[in-house]
């Protein structure tokens, strides 16, 4: 995964709240197996509208969005799509649950501000005005002033450092599940049955 | 200390801890064909295997067709992504229902009926209605690709500890209100958002009088409340349900497990960060208006004026002051994880008796899996809505994600018994109004929205 510590540029402004996951990457471009080269269909549905702020020729790596940004299904392909249009980081009030988490795994980073402050943020980016996303030192600065983020130590480490969840647990982990299977085995007979 | 059942489901299932997280064991896994094709391939990338094959099974449901199943699928994408699927799962050592076999059907209802959910297990699957296996008492969540791919590698998955809420719903359900009822009333009330964060258990009277199928609608849509996790404390009708299901236990491990099971009730003294009661005799059948599925009223009302709808109702062309009986359907659609079981079926095949589908109104059946079908055709409800002028199909998600060649054109109007109303979820420009099963029955034959309650027997 790729490390992300600081992301300063132009921001686009999204301000409409609960953009779902099949806005975002509408459902019948599923079947498309790959996850590489998915910001072709990014906001498919969206595009044509007039004055939709994102299109394939994206060159800003921070998304400002409404709240509940990325509710819906748990489909991976809305960070992947977002993050093939080079966007790293996503600012909203809140965001749907799975898509906050998923957007770690692939190096990109959600941050939860209040509705205030995302919404100085939208007159920023509107303006054409630069944003600065620090993740070391968890701020996000804007027209003068500098906004403290929270998030979780592990999930700053991970991106910092660019970490594979899985990998991390393999090094980490193994004795600790085996020791956790033979405490079940006995606690739980039936979850170890041959055929499940 | 006194434990809530999400509480008991944790602690049990707790390999590490870290940084306020937990690493927890995931006991079972399902997959599909749209969500693991890249989770499989992150695993090629590490060289990786997976750690215990037998607690994942797979099936192919989101992008299969719902018709000549004899056939190769027409659909040339969706024939390689279930193909892939099937090499995959051979490649990795992992059980895969094939789409010709007794067993397929949507992974949120085969799980349960193979008696694979199980109370006291964690259970995940790359899909977020995962959350209806949580009716059994099984701590189940959505995941993405990625964490798909570590839990088969590592069988395990780092997780915050969410709060918990409870939704009590007193007293019983009037006739013709179900548990689709309950939960768009729920969802209406604290918003798409406004469980974020949460677990949410559901108890009381009306809750412990639904069938496992009842408390399965209720827990698939706690996801639109934005919890992952919805669960209710397995009881006489959950062990009732699983006994002699093809995969639960059996013998002296059945009666151990149930003496576990018995002892997954939240405490009655544990606190809950959030309570919220409704009264569940108050409830009126629900429909969706907007593209949200919080934009929802009870019959007898008319939509709001509210600012924060303008574009939902323009995408749906209603105005505020309209009332949802009489709003006319081109489509009905019965199916979906959300109310695709048995149960569902019967209550459709209630209200139809003798009744025929308006003219100019497509309405279609799609079982939730093959032994719904098969069950539902032993009855005779497929004579039964054939007869009515409605499509019988083959098992799959069908117009619930139109992925297939289920799909709606714009401008569409569908009454549907799916999960979701998003823009375009049928089908591009195409508009849902989710509603029970038995209200699309009803708005099938009408031609139009109408009171289930005052369809005349
Ligand atoms: S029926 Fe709909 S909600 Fe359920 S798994 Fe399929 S697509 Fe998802």
């Amino acid at each position: 995964m790729k490390p992300l510590s600081t992301v300063t540029g132009q921001a686009i402004s999204l301000r409409e709240a609960d953009v779902d996951t099949d806005i975002i990457y509408p459902a019948r471009f599923l079947l498309v197996t790959e996850k590489k080269g998915l910001g072709a269909y990014a906001f498919a549905d969206r595009r044509a509208t007039p004055g939709f702020p994102i299109g394939e020729d994206n060159d800003r790596g921070i998304l400002i969005a409404g709240p509940n940004f990325g509710c819906g299904s748990s489909r991976e392909q809305a960070p992947w799509a977002i993050g093939d249009l080079g966007i790293r980081v996503v600012i909203a009030e809140s965001f749907g649950e799975i898509f906050y988490g998923n957007c770690f795994r692939n190096g990109m980073l959600p941050i939860r501000l209040d509705a205030a402050q995302v919404a100085a943020l939208h007159d920023v980016a509107e303006a054409g005005g630069t944003i600065d996303v620090d993740l070391a030192a968890r701020t996000v600065s804007a027209a003068g002033d500098v906004l403290p983020f929270d998030i979780a130590d592990d999930r700053r480490e991970a991106l910092l450092n660019g970490w594979n969840d899985t990998l991390r647990i393999l090094a980490l982990h193994q004795d600790d599940v085996s020791r956790f299977e033979a405490a079940q085995r006995r606690a739980a007979p039936w979850l170890w049955t041959a055929r499940i | 200390m006194a434990r809530t059942l999400y509480g008991k489901l944790w602690d049990t299932h707790v390999v590490a801890e870290a940084d306020g997280k937990a690493l927890l064991y995931i006991d079972r896994h399902l997959l599909h064909e749209v969500s693991t094709p890249q989770s499989f391939e992150a695993l090629r990338e590490d060289g990786l295997t997976v750690r215990r094959p037998e607690t994942q099974l797979a099936v192919a449901d989101h992008s299969v067709p719902t018709h000549d199943r004899d056939k190769p699928i027409d659909d040339r994408q969706a024939a390689a992504q279930v193909a892939l699927l099937e090499r995959n799962c051979a490649a990795f050592g992992i059980e895969y229902l094939p789409l010709a076999g007794n067993d397929q059907g949507i992974v949120h209802v085969i799980g349960p009926e193979l008696g694979f959910t199980l109370p006291g297990i964690t259970l995940v699957c790359g899909d977020s209605h995962t959350s209806t296996h949580g009716a059994f008492g099984a701590l189940a969540f959505g995941i993405g690709a990625s964490e798909c791919g570590t839990v088969m590698a590592t069988q395990t998955l780092w997780q915050a500890r969410a709060r918990t809420m409870r939704v009590t719903f007193t007293g019983r359900l009037a006739p013709g209100v179900s548990a689709k009822d309950m939960a768009l009333a729920f969802i209406g009330e604290v918003g798409a958002s406004g469980a974020v964060g949460h677990a949410v258990e559901y108890a009381g009277e009306a809750v412990a009088a639904l069938s496992m199928e009842g408390r399965m609608t209720l827990c698939n849509m706690t996801i639109e409340a934005g919890a992952r996790t919805g669960l209710v404390a397995p009881d006489e009708t959950t062990f009732a349900y699983l006994r002699d299901r093809p995969r639960a236990p059996r013998g002296e491990q059945w009666d151990a497990a149930v003496a576990f099971w018995r002892t997954l009730a939240s405490d009655a003294d544990a606190a809950f960060d959030r309570e919220i009661v409704i009264a569940a005799d108050g409830i009126a059948p629900h429909v969706t208006f907007g593209t949200s599925p919080d934009q929802v009223v009870p019959l007898g009302t008319v939509l709001p004026a509210d600012a924060r709808f303008d574009r939902a109702l323009h995408y749906m062309d209603l105005r505020p002051g309209d009332a949802m009986e009489g709003v006319p359907i081109d489509h009905a659609f019965i199916g979906s994880c959300t109310n695709g079981r048995l149960e569902d079926l019967r209550a459709a095949a209630a209200v139809i008796r003798g009744r025929h589908v308006a003219d100019g109104v497509r309405a279609l059946v799609v079982p939730g899996s093959m032994r719904v079908k098969a069950a539902a055709e032993a009855e005779g409800l497929d004579r039964l809505f054939v007869a009515a002028g409605f499509e019988w199909r083959e098992p799959g998600c069908s117009l619930c994600v139109a992925m297939n060649d289920d799909r709606l054109p714009p401008g569409a109007r569908c009454a549907s018994t799916s999960n979701r109303n998003f823009e375009g979820r049928q089908g591009a420009g195409a508009r849902t109004h989710l509603m029970s099963p038995a209200m699309v029955a009803a708005a099938a034959l009408a031609g139009r929205i109408v009171d289930v309650r005052q369809v005349a027997r």
